[in-house]
């Protein structure tokens, strides 16, 4: 580890290199972030299952590969299917379990959680994929530091999302009927919005930003059926961190931990990027509820 | 069911689980494994069921006990057995020491924060453990070869686990009769109030997740034994089997109650094995689909849906002085 | 006849609104106080802060002599000073019976202690405090199970078990059939006499108050308004106006 510190005093563009990676897979880990914090603000639902979407939807954008087609066509077909299976699994059970324990809610999206990477084994086999975007490498800096370009298409493709749901959010009657339905599900209801159908739409959008974001990943980084718990544990984070009704905050945070991870993962060695997130989950939220301590109340 | 017709189906029990590997002898590395459910189980109720505190990070415990085992088996020197059960040991201590730390951070947290931070706890053990050389990183360990026949291998610990869970079962009817199982109702039903009526919340819950993580460790620091092979990810810290298992047995058979964590565990345990001869490859895809529809359909378990059938066998009944 | 609680100058803001400021208030040892005001007048957050469920921005608390200001609510409450909850707090999955041993003093103890059964002292106590509030035959079913005046009941019963030396009462009355209300407040007057326990008590119910109380504090826009006998307390025109929303 010590050997690492060094080199990257040695090399200060490595750290360019370290921090540009991690800002662009940053973005994508606002996308679904941000749809985890709409299905938690608005029908107060942890969703376990969402880094397996993440998966699923990169899955969907690979199997395009297979049949010969681009793969950037998964960016929409992984969010439409994505989205049709939110709507399903939303009436078959997600919404027995919204007024229950939130305990009730977690177990059961951690359910679907393992049912989904056992299904994606299943269907596509246990090995790492990745998607060919075709797309090459910039070189800046003397060749000292790479940008892969589909990272960029990534990242900026993200950017788009996010501004397209923000729109969606402000201008459309369902964005509206959503936002309602966060700050006050029985205000709602009395105004007639039909709440049963508001969440399902949630869910299902949380489903295709996931598929979408999963299509990027899987061409600018890469997939497997049980990395999917890291993806659900960085949206919890920055949820945690950005609060849930704040896409700019979400999106700093997203960026932010997209940064530190990257640089973790150097510093101490990519077999432990992993155990870095997870701590950091553990370090985050200790963290929180000793904030709320001294106020003398608890994070429930 | 009263105290003492609860005793004498414990007997019967007893008798049958220590005829049991005689009876089917071919399924005895299964019968070792059923006995370690129900202790998964059993030890996960005291702070789920019991307490309230939901965590999907016991199986740090068992894992610490399972790597100390290893590693006391490996460097000391000392014979099997001896070198085992000074390992077990080792391990609960450890594991005890590591919940009082853990307990301190995470127990003040409360529902699902804390579900989420165990789970977090039990994946980063896991992703710890992989990375570490000194117990074998990613590749994990193995334990020593058992001294005798391969039957009574199994056999061994067929008893080993049934008599450690007997002691358990023991340990927790008492202990739930005591103030100190009152006191972990109460936190359960209703923490404000608790602290509101004086109680030491704090105590009682690390007292809590520290018992069972006792029993984890010395669970743990024979399963590696049994299983002849220590794997961070997949045996020893396995977070998305063992871990989810734990609360699924005893939400199954009713948290919160004796004799459900035991249910839910038998029932688990005979249905998976089941689904393992018959189903193979999809055989985890079916207990993805059993996990969500016992959350879903049958939170309340077999005994709570009992209790709320037939309140009057439970004592729930309006008695005249 | 000392002053068994003593507030000084409490002051509690959440976030730009301040709940209490600068409010004073004495408890004497065996008397029933009673602490009144219009809806958002600060009397909840008074009771939050001397039960230490929050801390106080200014002010001090001090109970029996000794200063618990800084004291959480574990700690407030095993000195003796026990109170009860609006919305009605129980041990739902319990039966009343558990709810009430579990209220005994004893589980607030050191761990070693615990490791015991409930005593036989303890389960008459709980039989006879169920039967004081009218509980007894009810006392294996579940808590939770139990109507809403019933759980009203059982809680004051296991608030009496803790064997407190002063009560703080939330609106005890509060939701209560109007037919039970008198057998309430004649549990309450016989907890005050024959077992000394202090009663310090928020109401909304003007008769209820006025007929228990001996001192009555009146609270509004967070500050202490008026204190006096209920008589004079009633007769109060800056009470009235409070009341009624004269400004």
């Amino acid at each position: 580890m010590a050997d690492n510190i060094q080199l990257l005093i040695d090399a200060p563009l490595l750290i360019v290199q370290l921090l540009l990676d991690g800002i662009l897979i940053g973005a994508i880990f606002a996308v679904a972030a941000y749809g985890m914090a709409l299905v938690w603000g608005v029908m107060n639902v942890i969703n376990i299952v969402q880094g397996e979407y993440v998966m699923l939807g990169g899955f969907i954008a690979y199997q395009m590969t297979l049949w010969n087609l681009n793969p950037f066509l998964g960016v929409p077909v992984a969010a439409l299917v994505l989205f049709v299976l939110g709507i399903g699994v939303y009436y078959a059970i997600i919404r027995r379990v919204v007024d229950k324990d939130m305990f009730i809610s977690l177990l059961a999206t951690f359910g679907l959680s393992i049912l989904m990477q056992q299904l994606m084994n299943q269907i596509w086999g246990s090995q790492v994929r990745t998607a060919q975007s075709g797309l090459s490498t910039w070189f800046l800096f003397d060749y000292q530091v790479t940008v892969s370009q589909v990272k960029i298409v990534a990242f900026v493709g993200a950017l788009l999302i996010g501004l397209l749901l923000i729109l969606f959010l402000k201008r459309t009657r369902l964005g509206q009927a959503i936002r309602a339905t966060a700050q006050n599900p029985r205000a709602a209801r009395v105004l007639g919005i039909d709440t049963d159908r508001v969440f399902a739409a949630t869910y299902g959008i949380n489903a295709a930003l996931c598929g979408a974001a999963g299509a990027f990943v899987v061409m600018a980084y890469s997939v497997h059926p049980y990395t999917g718990l890291p993806y659900t544990v960085r949206s919890f984070m920055i949820v945690i961190v950005a609060g849930l009704g704040n896409l700019p905050a979400v999106i700093l945070a997203g960026l932010g931990l997209g940064a530190s991870e990257t640089m973790a993962g150097f510093i101490l060695g990519v077999q432990f990027q992993v155990a870095f997130v997870f701590c950091l989950l553990v370090v985050i939220l200790v963290f929180r509820n000793t904030m709320l301590g001294r106020k003398r109340r608890y994070l429930k | 069911m009263n105290g003492r017709k609860q005793t004498v189906l414990a007997l019967v029990i007893a008798v049958t689980a220590l005829a049991l590997p005689f009876l089917a002898p071919d399924y005895r590395a299964q019968i070792a494994l059923l006995w370690v459910m129900v202790l998964f189980a059993m030890t996960w109720d005291i702070l789920g069921g019991q307490t309230g505190y939901n965590s999907f990070g016991n199986v740090v415990f068992f894992g610490i006990g399972m790597y100390a085992s290893a590693v006391v088996q490996r460097d000391s020197g000392l014979s099997y057995f001896v070198a085992l059960f000074l390992g077990m040991g080792l391990g609960g201590l450890i594991a005890v020491a590591v919940a009082a730390v853990l307990g301190s951070m995470v127990l003040r947290m409360r529902g699902h924060y804390f579900a989420i931070a165990t789970l977090g706890l039990g994946i980063a053990a896991a992703e710890l453990a992989a990375g570490w050389d000194y117990i074998g990183a990613g590749s994990g360990m193995t334990t020593p070869l058992f001294p005798g026949a391969p039957g009574n291998q199994y056999l061994f610990f067929c008893y080993l686990f049934f008599g450690l869970s007997a002691v358990v079962f023991c340990l927790l009817a008492w202990l739930y009769r005591t103030r100190f199982g009152l006191a972990l109702n109460a936190i359960r039903d209703n923490e404000d109030k608790a602290e509101a009526m004086g109680l030491r919340t704090g105590l009682y819950k690390t007292a809590a997740w520290m018992i069972a993580a006792f029993f984890l460790g010395l669970t743990g620091g024979a399963v590696g034994n049994l299983l002849r092979f220590v794997d961070p990810r997949d045996t020893a810290f396995a977070g998305a089997t063992y871990g989810v298992w734990m609360v699924l047995m005893a939400i199954l058979g009713g948290k919160g109650t004796l004799w459900g964590p035991v249910l839910g565990a038998v029932i688990f345990h005979v249905t998976q094995e089941l689904l393992w001869t018959h189903l193979l490859g999809w055989q985890r895809v079916a207990l993805g689909l059993i996990i969500v529809a016992i959350v879903v359909f049958f939170p309340q378990g077999l005994l709570g849906w009992a209790r709320e059938r037939w309140p009057e066998r439970f004592g729930h009944k309006v008695e005249a002085s | 006849m000392s002053d068994q609680l003593v507030v000084e100058q409490a002051t509690k803001r959440f976030g730009g609104v301040v709940a209490n400021d600068g409010v004073s208030i004495a408890v004497p040892q065996g008397s029933i106080v009673g602490l009144i005001g219009p809806n958002g007048s600060g009397k909840t957050t008074l009771f939050n802060s001397i039960v230490g469920y929050h801390a106080l921005d200014a002010g001090s608390i001090r109970f029996e002599g000794q200063e618990i200001t800084r004291l959480r609510v574990p700690q407030i409450a095993r000195l003796g000073l026990i109170r009860t909850f609006q919305q009605t707090r129980i041990y739902g999955k319990m039966t009343c019976m558990e709810n009430m041993a579990a209220s005994d003093g004893e589980c607030g103890r050191g761990l070693l202690d615990l490791m015991r059964p409930v005593s036989a002292e303890t389960r008459d106590n709980a039989e006879a405090l169920l039967e004081f509030c009218g509980l007894h035959s009810k006392r294996h079913l579940r808590a939770g199970d139990l109507s809403f005046g019933q759980q009203k009941l059982l809680e004051f019963a296991m608030a009496l078990m803790a064997k407190p030396s002063m009560l703080l009462l939330d609106e005890p009355t509060a939701g209560i059939n109007p037919t039970l209300i008198n057998g309430l407040i004649e549990r309450l007057k016989r907890a005050n006499q024959d077992l000394g326990i202090t009663l310090l008590v928020i109401e909304h119910n003007m008769r209820v108050i006025m007929n228990l109380a001996e001192h009555i504090y009146c609270l509004a826009h967070g500050e202490l308004l008026a204190s006096g006998t209920p008589d004079e307390i009633r007769n109060d025109s800056r009470v009235i106006d409070a009341y009624l929303g004269a400004h």
